[in-house]
């Protein structure tokens, strides 16, 4: 019975590195999940700015795509967001990251617009107060600007079907005046 | 001499990993040595989320060059070390922290070396026992005598061949 134990330690090793190498080290949890979105006073990305706050995105669940031209991960998704937007409606609002207007601008009119309203945020302030720490990233906020979910990294079709669209449908549902239920 | 010489190597090369690498990019600074001194150990405490196993006092990563500035200008504003970690921490949560507080979802960080001390301490206590148990079996009188025979020197070389 004695050999048998090393082989128990062995298997327990090989199941909590297996676990262990199915992990992504790049994903941190964050805090700011079912916390209210920061206060920001911005503008919007368009030739006439409009000045944005943070009660623009209230009364409706909202899907927030942080980007930037910069981003070359930004490109792998963004068809799918121009097709969300475009064939199902979705709401899409960008937070322009660290970016100039004019590479921004210059970056939508080669990809295409998927965005309602971009936010402007070249100095990457409210990327900060969001806890932004790899671009593309895409949170969906409830109607009372609550932070519901975070992605990081490129979405698919997969993980927008996973978590975000089950999760907007129930927003939706539950978000005529936007108290947002827990 | 080689000895020398390999003991020199050593010394070299550990003095040049672990001397301080201090502020990648841009050397922002306090006149104010106490303000410089709480800028320099927050930035060694802060974890660069970009690149992992950096603080952001040795990252050159862009995000780490943002929270950088961001700590300079809350320690120039004279926030204190609480105020800037719990800043820190509301945004990027304890993963920001090389020494994040014990909790419940971090207990484990903190009790897993302890716990593997414990469990290599047991495993080799118990295998010292059972060493000293098969150690301690007296002998009976015929082993002894046996014993007796086997260590005293042949006389009649019977083992020769």
């Amino acid at each position: 019975m004695r050999f048998l134990v090393p082989i128990a330690i062995f298997a327990v090793l090989v199941v909590v590195l297996g676990v262990g190498l199915k992990l992504d080290p790049r994903y941190v949890p964050s805090p700011l999940i079912d916390k209210p979105a920061p206060e920001f006073s911005l503008t919007t990305l368009g030739e006439e700015p409009k000045p944005m706050t943070r009660a623009d995105l209230l009364g409706r669940p909202v899907v927030l795509n942080v980007w930037a031209s910069w981003c070359s991960a930004c490109r792998i998704e963004h068809p799918l967001l121009v097709s969300l937007a475009q064939a199902q409606g979705v709401e899409i609002i960008g937070l322009n990251y660290k970016d100039t207007r004019a590479e921004a601008l210059r970056w939508l009119a080669d990809h295409g617009d998927p965005y309602r309203q971009s936010i402007f945020d070249p100095e990457g302030k409210l990327g900060l107060d969001l806890g932004v720490y790899g671009v593309p990233e895409t949170f969906v906020l409830d109607g009372a600007g609550v932070i519901r979910h975070k992605h990081v990294g490129p979405l698919s079709e997969d993980i927008w079907a996973s978590d975000f669209a089950p999760l907007l449908k129930k927003l939706s549902a539950s978000d005529g005046t936007g108290a947002s239920g827990g | 001499m080689a000895e020398m010489l390999r003991a020199l190597c050593l010394v070299v090369v550990l003095g040049l990993t672990v001397s301080p690498t201090f502020a990648a990019d841009t050397p922002l600074g306090f006149e104010d040595p106490a303000q410089q001194a709480l800028f320099e150990s927050l930035l060694e405490e802060l974890r660069c989320l970009v690149c992992q196993n950096q603080s952001l006092a040795d990252s050159h990563a862009d995000l780490a060059q943002d929270l950088r500035d961001e700590v300079h200008r809350m320690v120039a504003a004279g926030e204190n070390r609480e105020a800037i970690l719990g800043f820190m921490v509301e945004r990027y949560g304890d993963f920001v922290l090389y020494r994040p507080p014990v909790k419940s979802t971090t207990w484990m960080l903190w009790l897993a070396p302890l716990m593997l001390l414990f469990g290599t301490g047991i495993a080799w206590w118990l295998t010292q026992r059972r060493a000293a148990v098969t150690h301690s079996v007296p002998l009976s009188e015929e082993e002894k005598a046996r014993l007796a025979r086997l260590t005293i020197e042949p006389q009649d070389d019977s083992r020769q061949h």
